[in-house]
């Protein structure tokens, strides 16, 4: 068989048991444990007066109620601001358990532990808080009009102001540019918030070892290794005695990223206090009210361009809902200021955000991770352009386009990573130019004639978009090969639902030469590896994927110089092909890294038929040199990490044709095309599934999803019922084919895919809607009953 | 979300049902279906004392249909109805269930619990008061058939009173040469709908409208009847008009705003789908009449 | 304030299992944390998602949406249960993985058990009605595209096996 597996279509490795009910979610773990349960904030905003506990006594086997005045030391203080940025002056987090005032809906109040979550929610409806109530801040306007505050101590609710300027030739600043100008267009976008919204909600359960002073914390997070080590550093324990797993995780999106969340401070905590183990399982409505949202954004775009559409300046001012809290930063609005210019040269840029308070969820990354915003800028944009011109819009993207011998292309910004947006490579006008022709972009003008001929309306939208991927600073990875020739592969960031199993154990296959039957993968357990950043921004296979490489490449380096000992042979001459190294062209003289493996740790005791041999041939060695020599450690394994110095830029455009019904104004997806270029694909299976998922969620950002707050802060459609994400039949059929630019940056040439699908979805389906009806689109996402409104204005 | 405590009682006879239901009295609630009742409590907006769950009880699962219509059980689920020769007599039911959510929420929903939860967006309620319908109601001491037009008292409102048990509800049978048709629009396949209109037309032996009825979903209270025969007819089905049917409906309906859709759009899409409903009733009729 | 519990026997997998449990249990809590059946998993517990989605007498139910009591008496096929007696994944469970129709899997077990029902209804199902069949069911990781293309895949599958079968009976008869 063949041990070359990178690039294949692999069949996923974690199937097995997630499809005959194996796999292990949180809350499958921990049968027995006691069940933790909130009581949350009803009020936007509001003075805590008093809190009476007393009628919830009598719960059945109640075992603890815990409210802010309980929590000690380091936990009594707010949550860690995750991120810092200069630009963020006014940075605010939460307490794991509110002080004095509560800041949006379902702020955590009470935590409640009792031995099951029924009666945990019993005692939790019977506990009394008595509320001043304040006035709340909802909606980006009400927030920058500051007549009202979110924090006492943040005036105008700005949290953070940036402007990244790159001038033009000759220094010209955006104004004067887009002034100059032969042609100026000036308008404004909206884009309402939306969620994650994994199927699993977050999840901690946390058990404490009282012998050994340790705790064990499961944990359905994106970044285990520092969630282990804020809790670490909150509950004043050594970070030896705190390991964090991250089990199965029934998807992340973003939200999972977010840490250390208050309950998974507070659940460790309890469950060492109270000696019992505890675990805390999020509830729907939950999650919806105390976990993290994103994408709400007000949009301000001055463009000034020349005849053939060219983009001589661009000015945009952006105004960015964080929510109540920040605590991972300022990340996304960077993110959209930044990426916003996409695939195109544009000739003076300035950017401009405030980030602003309101008595909301707070906002953290969310799949796209604002480039979703920025691209819908830049692309609606874009069209605009091209109305205005009368010009095809493909042909004003054309013109705009960096060409393919213009990487390392400086956009002139400093990224999310702190380092300059530097584009590695790509080529946008071939993606183009298959896009065109996957989804019939030059006939279309037909098929529009015919339909309308038939009372019908079409339209056809187009959307382009560039992704920086696989930020830093590192991930590790180490792989060891036992003496039974099994591999194990460990890596520290998590998974969600990626296939990581199956990737990086077709890296490691693939590098070492083994069947990936003997290739095994753990990812996100403390206990295997203890440095690493976490899955977000597409970044998991290009980090770990790399590092698993280089690691490889360690061990198989050394596996050769010791097969080359035994075998009498020169390294330079050995392979590996299906776990065993061979003299190339010699098949005879062969050596298995089973056997390689045992002769690489020379053993004492003799427990097994392996050790036998080991202590064998450890006896063997010579006498004037030790069985361990200099420069050597026992073991076929290695460590190795990646830390590159900057991004990788994936890119993508996507079309999409669009069918609005004349009378209810439904607007249905005819078709949906998509050319993705990550670089070189380790299984273009996953990055296919990878990106039908990216679109699903954007066709919810477009059409369907949104956070429905009221004046009151209350957030009116907290339920699967009234958020509409998508069902199977709200999702068009997904036509793809894929570039491969393979980046120059990283030893496999590849690029991030998580989060590609979802960047560019909005403003296709708003090209594409604008096309059909010609009305302007500018506020996403969009209803029938807002179409219908819409049209009535035209 | 877990529901709050409740003493539960799993009668196993109509008489024991009743007579837990009557101790009861205004704490009892029913348990048949449970797919609109367990979200409510799973979600704590409502604790009744008493939960009733009458899925034991024999008899109650009956369909039955005859001459003057068809019959519904308390226990007959969606999906039996929906998949009942004896139900596809009226073929508006088949037309209005395979709008009701989604067909895993069909096999376990019962037809008689839609219609006493009582929910203006959904459909049901608007089949039985097109039809001039009505309910059973069973206490201790005595039965009471309550008519469509009595038993819709409010969103999320019945005539059922406490102590009460409805055990069956009655669709009639519809004149010969008449055709229904059920529209709706809901934001998501299977969601509540944002505007929809079930319609009834009648056509006489020169294929003229005699009778046009719609009932409109979400845009009112309960279910809005708005008889349109005047606006119609009496005219061949062809040349009907169905546009001033539409505008009849319009100016009858009470829609409210909600985060869905505007109540403006609630009135233009139920006109339009008032003239979708009856343009394919009054095809529906003329094709039994062929 | 102690709740009233009730005895529950309910016919899981085929296999016979009892629990006691209060009124309130919800029938997705009693499988996964009374008899350990922690494969079917809650998404919403509002009916919404059916994640939840188990066999209830071989027809797919919300087990969120239904009290453990309720059960009683009731047969119920949980995902554990629908891979065959000899460990084989059953022929929806093979095609969800050769398709990738799923990626972090919490979804899965409920698209499972509405599949399997529905194809034992519905063997040879158009595009139209494989769609209505998982129409109740959110995932929010895979876009469904290859949800459907499994469903039709197990299909395939399944109608292969049973020629196999029948090709066997003859063979065997002769």
């Amino acid at each position: 068989m063949t041990t070359r597996l990178f690039g294949e279509p692999v069949q996923r490795r974690e199937d097995a048991r997630l499809v005959t009910g194996g796999g292990r979610y949180l809350d499958d773990l921990g049968a027995g444990a006691l069940a933790a349960a909130f009581v949350r904030s009803p009020h936007a905003h509001a003075r805590i007066l008093d809190i009476d506990v007393s009628a919830a006594l009598d719960v059945e086997g109640l075992v603890a109620i815990y409210t802010w005045e309980d929590l000690p030391g380091a936990l009594a203080e707010p949550l860690p601001l995750l991120i810092p940025h200069p630009a963020l002056t006014h940075g605010r987090t939460a307490y794991p358990l509110a002080k004095e005032i509560v800041r949006h809906v379902g702020e955590p109040v009470v935590m409640v532990v009792a031995p099951d979550r029924y009666l945990a929610e019993d005692a939790c409806a019977l506990i009394r808080v008595d509320y001043e109530i304040l006035k709340p801040v909802v909606g980006i306007e009400e927030a920058a009009g500051g007549a009202h505050l979110v924090h006492e101590d943040v005036p105008g609710n700005v949290g953070a102001h940036l402007v990244q300027e790159v001038p033009g030739h000759g220094g010209v600043p955006a104004r004067e540019a887009v002034d100059a100008a032969p042609h100026r267009l000036e308008f404004r976008l909206d884009i309402e918030r939306s969620a994650c919204t994994p199927l699993e909600g977050k999840g901690v359960y946390a058990r404490w070892d009282a012998d050994d002073g340790s705790l064990r914390i499961y944990s359905s997070t994106q970044t285990s290794t520092s969630v282990r080590m804020a809790i670490a550093a909150k509950l004043g324990l050594p970070l030896p005695k705190v390991e964090v797993v991250a089990p199965d995780v029934g998807g992340g999106f973003g939200v999972k990223i977010v840490h250390p969340w208050p309950e998974e401070i507070l659940v460790p905590w309890a469950a060492r206090l109270l000696n019992r183990e505890v675990k805390w399982t999020e509830d729907r409505r939950e999650h919806f009210v105390s976990s993290s949202h994103e994408r709400g954004q007000v949009q301000r775009v001055r463009a000034g361009f020349d005849d053939d559409g060219r983009v001589l300046g661009l000015e945009v001012e952006i105004l960015h809902d964080h929510g109540a809290y920040t605590p991972y930063g300022i990340i996304v609005p960077i993110i959209t200021s930044t990426q916003l210019l996409g695939p195109y040269k544009v000739g003076a840029y300035r950017v401009e955000f405030s980030s602003l308070y309101t008595n909301t969820v707070q906002v953290t990354p969310y799949r796209g991770a604002g480039r979703p915003q920025g691209v819908f800028c830049m692309e609606r944009t874009m069209d605009k352009i091209a109305a205005y011109l009368g010009k095809d819009r493909t042909e004003v993207r054309a013109a705009n386009f960096i060409q393919p011998g213009e990487f390392p292309y400086d956009q002139g910004l400093m990224f999310q990573d702190g380092r300059p947006l530097i584009y590695d490579s790509g080529d946008y006008p071939e993606a183009l130019r298959m896009l065109k022709e996957l989804i019939g972009w030059d006939s279309f003008a037909e098929d529009k004639a015919r339909a309308a001929a038939e009372g019908r309306r079409i339209g056809i939208g187009v959307g382009c978009y560039v992704e920086g991927t696989g930020v830093g600073p590192y991930e590790g990875g180490h792989v060891q090969i036992t003496s039974d020739g099994r591999v194990h592969v460990s890596t520290g960031l998590t998974s969600q639902g990626q296939g990581h199993e199956t990737v990086f154990a077709q890296i490691a296959a693939t590098e070492l030469g083994v069947p990936i039957e003997k290739v095994s993968v753990v990812t996100g357990d403390t206990r295997r590896f203890g440095y690493a950043v976490g899955t977000f921004a597409s970044r998991a296979a290009v980090m770990s994927g790399n590092a698993i490489a280089l690691a490889c490449r360690k061990v198989r380096e050394k596996a050769l110089r010791i097969a080359a000992e035994a075998l009498e042979a020169d390294p330079r001459d050995l392979e590996i092909t299906d776990g065993t190294v061979h003299v190339a062209g010699v098949p005879s003289a062969s050596i298995p890294l089973a056997t390689v493996a045992v002769l690489s740790n020379p053993l004492r005791y003799a427990f097994d038929e392996e050790a036998r041999r080991a202590t064998q041939f450890a006896g063997a060695g010579s006498d004037d040199r030790p069985p361990v020599a200099e420069g050597e450690e026992p073991g076929l394994e290695g460590r190795d990490y990646y830390s590159p110095v900057r991004s990788t830029f994936a890119a993508g455009m996507h079309a999409a044709i669009v069918e609005t019904d004349p009378d209810t104004a439904e607007i249905r997806i005819l078709r949906y095309a998509v050319v993705h270029d990550c670089g070189k694909l380790i299984n273009p299976m996953i990055v296919e599934g990878q990106i039908h998922g990216g679109v699903a969620q954007g066709v919810g950002g477009a059409l369907y999803e949104k956070m429905a707050y009221d004046e009151h802060g209350q957030l009116l459609n907290a339920s699967f019922m009234d958020f509409l994400m998508p069902y199977a039949t709200e999702v068009p059929h997904i036509e793809t084919a894929h570039l491969e630019t393979p980046s120059p940056l990283n030893p496999l040439g590849i690029k991030g895919a998580g989060e590609a699908g979802v960047i560019p979805v909005s403003a296709v389906i708003a090209s594409a809607v604008e096309d059909a009806e010609g009305i302007a689109i500018d506020r996403m996402p969009i209803s029938p009953s807002d179409l219908h409104h819409l049209r009535l204005e035209r | 979300m877990k529901p709050p405590p409740f003493d539960y009682h799993g009668p196993v006879t109509l008489g024991e049902a009743l007579d837990v239901l009557a101790e009861a009295g205004p704490d009892g609630k029913v348990l048949a279906g449970g797919q609109s009742l367990i979200p409510l409590l799973n979600m704590r907006l409502a604790a009744p004392a008493h939960i009733v769950d009458v899925n034991r009880v024999p008899g109650l699962d009956g369909i039955e249909a005859g001459q003057d219509g068809v019959r519904v059980g308390a226990l007959a689920r969606h999906a039996a109805v929906e998949r009942s020769p004896e139900a596809a007599a009226l073929p508006l039911l088949r037309q209005a269930l395979r709008l009701v959510a989604h067909p895993v929420i069909r096999n376990r929903g019962t037809v008689v619990g839609s219609l006493v939860h009582a929910d203006p967006s959904a459909e049901m309620p608007a089949v039985l008061a097109l039809l001039g319908g009505s309910v059973r109601l069973a206490a201790r001491g005595g039965e009471r058939e309550v008519a469509a037009a009595d038993f819709f008292t409010g969103p999320m409102e019945s005539a059922l009173r406490p102590g009460e048990l409805a055990v069956s509800a009655f669709f009639p049978a519809l004149p010969g040469r008449s055709g229904t048709a059920f529209h709706e629009v809901s934001r998501r396949h299977g969601d509540y709908a944002v505007a929809g209109v079930a319609a009834a037309v009648t056509l006489d032996e020169d294929l003229r409208v005699t009778a046009a009825r719609v009932a409109c979903v979400s845009v009112g209270p309960v279910p809005v009847v708005v008889d349109v025969t005047t606006a119609c007819g009496p005219r061949p089905a062809g040349s009907a008009g169905w546009e001033a049917a539409a505008a009849a409906v319009r100016d009858r309906i009470e829609p409210e705003g909600d985060i869905h859709a505007t109540a403006d759009y609630r009135r233009h899409l139920t006109g339009v789908l008032a003239v979708r409903a009856l343009r394919d009733a009054a095809a529906a009729a003329h094709g039994e009449e062929a | 304030m102690n709740e009233t519990r009730h005895r529950v026997t309910l016919k899981v997998n085929g296999v016979v299992r009892e629990a006691t449990v209060p009124g309130r249990r919800l029938l997705s809590d009693c499988l996964r944390h009374d008899l350990g059946l922690t494969g079917t998993h809650v998404g919403c517990e509002h009916g919404v998602c059916g994640a939840c989605t188990v066999l209830l007498d071989g027809e797919p139910v919300r087990s969120c949406l239904m009290f453990a009591v309720t059960a009683d008496g009731h047969e119920i096929t949980t995902v554990e249960g629908l891979a065959r007696g000899d460990g084989e994944p059953s022929p929806v469970q093979r095609a969800f993985s050769e398709c990738h129709a799923l990626q972090c899997g919490f979804c899965t077990p409920g698209f499972l058990c509405a599949v399997t029902a529905f194809l034992r209804d519905n063997p040879a199902p158009s595009e139209e009605e494989a769609l209505e069949a998982v129409s109740g069911n959110l995932c929010r990781c895979t876009g469904y595209q290859n949800i459907l293309k499994a469903v039709h895949r197990a299909a395939e599958i399944q109608a292969s096996e049973i020629q196999a079968a029948e090709i066997q009976a003859e063979e065997g008869g002769a």
